[in-house]
């Protein structure tokens, strides 16, 4: 033991009646570094030691605020903004189904984190080398009696408080010095070793999970659910001759709502031939708008007058309230939306059978809204 | 006037131990070699576990299929299970935390153990909804992490705030388990003769110096976890009854499922600690540090909970018939007289008519009739939990649908497997920690606390 590094006088009592005493004088005769060593907490020795209130708690609400609204905020934030799915038809943010997971978190980060700030900021641990670890001081405030110590400041030397102590009725005077390891002694926390020992833990567990979400699922036995004695699309097989994985349908075999276009190639024939099915009410009118505005409105513009809002990157179509197509029958038209005409492509593809009709009678509302007649007036 | 003095506090701790004879005893059982018994004890878990690991094993390699769980009952043995061993886990904290915010100080003696109990339990507890879901290497998933998918988990589904929720206990028991020990493993250190035993305790103990200025933001630390605690306890089974009540099954859709499953969890909490309580005082001769009178007053409460869950499962039936919903009215004559009657009966008896007994002062101070209770207890409270997850399932709105739900032996070899795997932690625990806070009874020890003369 290095004898020459003294951290303070220490004295030892046998009842806490005692203890409680010894620390009240204590505080009153003005030691400024002393503390009370007990087995447990004893009742009234923190006004005793004239000690103020711990304010733990405040940390502990801070901590629980943060943890509730950390809670809502990412559940706002994943289920209303970033990928917002609707579930069981309730509204992307659902606060009363948020109410257990907020406290949950509320609970779980004020209790984790003043923990940690106890044991931490207010404990300044973990610290097992202190100097009255490993005395007989220690041992016996640990297991039944109860002591007291006090470190020598500027109008108090260590002679006077040994003399102190002796006036208070302590048994077991002694002085404690610090051994050498204990000067040396820095927190662990901070320590370099500590901080690379924590980043290697972050950097095993984030390759543990990389590895197992990313490579394991992929290897034998645990890609199991994923690969399966089935034929999925696109697949090749090799049980059929040709290859495919998928069949062809059977020759003939025509999709829904898609006939074949019996007139292709004879716009008059079409003209002539073909009548619009669709009545023209409000249900058809509406989805004829729908689908003008989005399949047609980009060349032909809004209202037809083909103002385009490509913005010259595809050649403006004629106008649809010439003379011409005014007069046309509503299958010549549609032969033109079937078709396509010139450079105008064709829609069959993105649009059935019955929203081309639709189209048309929309178009026809247009039409009519840009000559309107006498009588539309009244 | 009269010489009973109303104001003076009954002891809770038997005789008046010096403080250095309750180190002693509590340290003993980690100072000594464990005896044959311990081996015999620990062979028979380790035995029972192995048959659970190789029912588990057998469930990944074949799959789930080797269990009773078919449609329509998806849930079976697994989450009856679960739900019976989260419930066990209650009873710890509510010693620790509510009986402690109460300032029933009898809770001292017990504390420690219903803690661990908790902490094990809610472990055991893990294991089935995480075999359930059949393929357990996925768990990370529940986590709401930024993956490939770019899919976030379903906050609005009760099954992952059940995650929330029991992830939570398990961390806050844990913690409040790990802040009790500190002072406790500063007493081992300093102990303790041997360098190995000094170097684990000093590391554990985090250089705990029993010092006031520390004293002091312990005790608030406590007073707070225990404030964040005892909400946390009643929310655990409160969502974990939210797996059913938010569903629309006959039978579970009720809004009694929180309080009821707070209760029961409670009730088959405090019926396996006294159980376990029972066998340690007895080996460790802890009599006076956990007392006949602590027994009893579990006991009290033991009776408490039974009464309350006899009234939610008349509450049931009540609401049932009052409700006019056919379905539901079905659903619970179908309990009592249906094909599950055997197993409803076993639960009415061994909750609603056996705990009842405990009204007699002379049972509740026998200790080996309330260790009796105590089991029927148990039995009774996972019947509980069978009778509402399978008959509902078995017998829902469809009648074309219903079928019998049979457990097979994995689903028993499953069931042994858990109990091995809990009584395992349990002896160990109560061979490798001060199973009683030694801080903790020493406070309450007659005579420890000044007696603030000239005050
Ligand atoms: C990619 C731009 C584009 C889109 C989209 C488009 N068209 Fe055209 N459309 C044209 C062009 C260009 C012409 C002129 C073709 C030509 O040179 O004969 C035209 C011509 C027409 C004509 C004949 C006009 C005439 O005077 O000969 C009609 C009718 C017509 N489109 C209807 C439609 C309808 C209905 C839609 C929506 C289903 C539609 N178009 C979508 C570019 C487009």
């Amino acid at each position: 033991m290095n004898k020459k590094y003294l951290y303070g006088g220490v004295g030892l009592f046998d009842s806490p009646d005692d203890i409680i005493k010894a620390a009240s004088e204590t505080s009153e005769k003005g030691f400024k570094k002393f503390d009370v060593h007990t087995p447990y907490p004893v009742h009234g020795m923190d006004s005793a030691m004239k000690l103020k209130p711990s304010k733990l708690a405040y940390f502990s609400l801070v901590f629980g605020l943060t943890g509730t609204f950390s809670a809502l905020a990412l559940m706002y934030w994943t289920s209303s903004i970033d990928y917002p799915v609707i579930i069981g038809g309730k509204p992307f943010f659902s606060f009363p189904a948020y109410v257990p997971i907020m406290f949950e978190l509320t609970v779980l980060l004020a209790a984790v984190m003043t923990v940690v700030t106890l044991i931490s900021i207010f404990f300044k641990f973990p610290n097992i080398s202190h100097p009255l670890h490993d005395t007989q001081y220690m041992k016996a405030v640990s297991s039944d009696r109860y002591g007291i110590c006090i470190e020598p400041d500027e109008n108090h030397t260590i002679e006077e408080i040994e003399l102190f102590l002796k006036s208070l009725g302590a048994k077991d005077i002694t002085k404690i010095y610090y051994d050498d390891e204990e000067l040396k002694y820095k927190n662990v926390i901070l320590q370099p070793k500590f901080l690379l020992f924590l980043a290697l833990i972050a950097v095993i567990v984030s390759g543990a999970t990389y590895f197992s979400l990313n490579k394991l699922m992929f290897m034998q036995p645990f890609n199991w659910m994923r690969e399966q004695a089935k034929v999925i699309p696109q697949e090749s097989s090799a049980f059929f001759t040709d290859g495919f994985g998928m069949r062809m349908p059977v020759e003939g075999t025509v999709a829904r709502e898609n006939l074949p276009y019996l007139f292709k190639n004879q716009p008059e024939e079409a003209g002539k031939f073909l009548i619009n099915p669709l009545e023209a009410n409000e249900e058809n009118l509406n989805l004829g708008k729908k689908k003008y505005d989005i399949y047609c409105s980009p060349c032909h513009g809004y209202f037809g007058e083909g103002d385009s809002r490509l913005r010259g990157q595809f050649p403006n179509p004629p106008s649809i309230h010439s003379e011409k197509v005014r007069n046309w029958s509503d299958g010549r038209i549609f032969h033109v939306v079937t078709e396509g005409q010139n450079i105008m492509p064709s829609y069959s593809t993105q649009l059935t059978n019955n929203e081309r009709w639709a189209t048309i009678l929309y178009l026809r509302v247009l039409q009519r809204s840009f000559n309107a007649k006498e009588s539309d007036l009244r | 006037m009269s010489s009973i003095d109303y104001s003076r506090e009954l002891s809770v701790i038997e005789g008046k131990p010096a403080l250095r004879e309750i180190d002693d005893l509590i340290a003993k059982p980690l100072e000594t070699k464990p005896n044959i018994k311990f081996f015999i004890g620990l062979g028979i878990t380790l035995t029972m576990l192995a048959i659970g690991v190789i029912a588990i094993g057998l469930s990944f390699y074949y799959g789930t299929g080797l269990w009773g769980n078919n449609n329509p009952v998806g849930w079976g043995f697994p989450i009856v299970n679960f739900v019976f061993w989260v419930g066990i886990g209650h009873a710890g904290t509510l010693i620790s935390a509510i009986l402690f915010l109460l300032r029933q100080k009898w809770r001292n003696g017990i504390a420690r153990f219903a803690e661990g109990m908790t902490i094990f339990a809610v472990m055991t507890a893990l294991i089935f909804p995480l075999i359930h879901v059949g393929r357990p290497w996925l768990a990370g998933y529940l986590m709401p992490y930024p993956n490939q998918h770019s899919l976030w988990v379903n906050f609005t589904s009760p099954l992952l705030w059940d995650v929330f929720a029991v992830s939570t206990y398990f961390t806050v028991s844990f913690i409040f388990w790990y802040v009790g020990l500190i002072p406790d493993f500063a007493v081992l250190r300093d102990r303790t003769k041997t360098k190995i035993k000094k170097a684990i305790y000093s590391v554990f103990s985090l250089g705990w110096r029993n010092s006031n200025r520390h004293w002091q933001h312990y005790e608030m630390v406590y007073l707070v976890l225990a404030g964040f605690a005892t909400p946390l306890v009643l929310s655990v089974h409160t969502i974990v009854s939210f797996d059913f009540a938010v569903s629309i099954l006959p039978g579970w859709h009720t809004t009694i499922f929180p309080p009821y499953f707070v209760a029961g969890a409670v009730f088959s909490g405090f019926a396996m600690v006294q159980n376990v309580l029972i066998v340690i005082r007895k080996v460790f001769n802890y009599e006076h540090i956990i007392t006949i009178d602590t027994l009893e007053k579990m006991n009290k409460i033991i009776v408490l909970t039974g009464t309350l869950v006899g009234y939610a499962y008349a509450m049931e039936f009540f609401i049932a018939w009052y409700s006019g919903v056919q379905a539901e009215q079905f659903t619970f004559v179908n309990r009592a007289f249906g094909p599950y009657a055997w197993a409803y009966w076993i639960m009415i008896t061994c909750n609603v008519v056996f705990p009842q007994l405990f009204w007699s002062k002379k049972i509740r101070r026998s200790i080996p009739v309330m260790f009796v209770i105590a089991v029927f207890v148990n039995v009774g409270m996972w019947f509980e939990r069978f009778v509402i997850t399978v008959t509902s399932l078995s017998r829902d709105f469809l009648p074309s649908s219903w079928a019998y739900y049979t457990p097979t032996l994995t689903d028993f070899g499953i069931l042994i497997g858990s109990f091995g795997f809990f009584f395992t932690f349990v002896l160990l625990f109560s061979k490798t920690l001060p199973v009683v806070s030694i801080a903790e009874v020493k406070a309450v020890v007659d005579g420890s606390q000044p007696s603030h003369e000239g005050h």
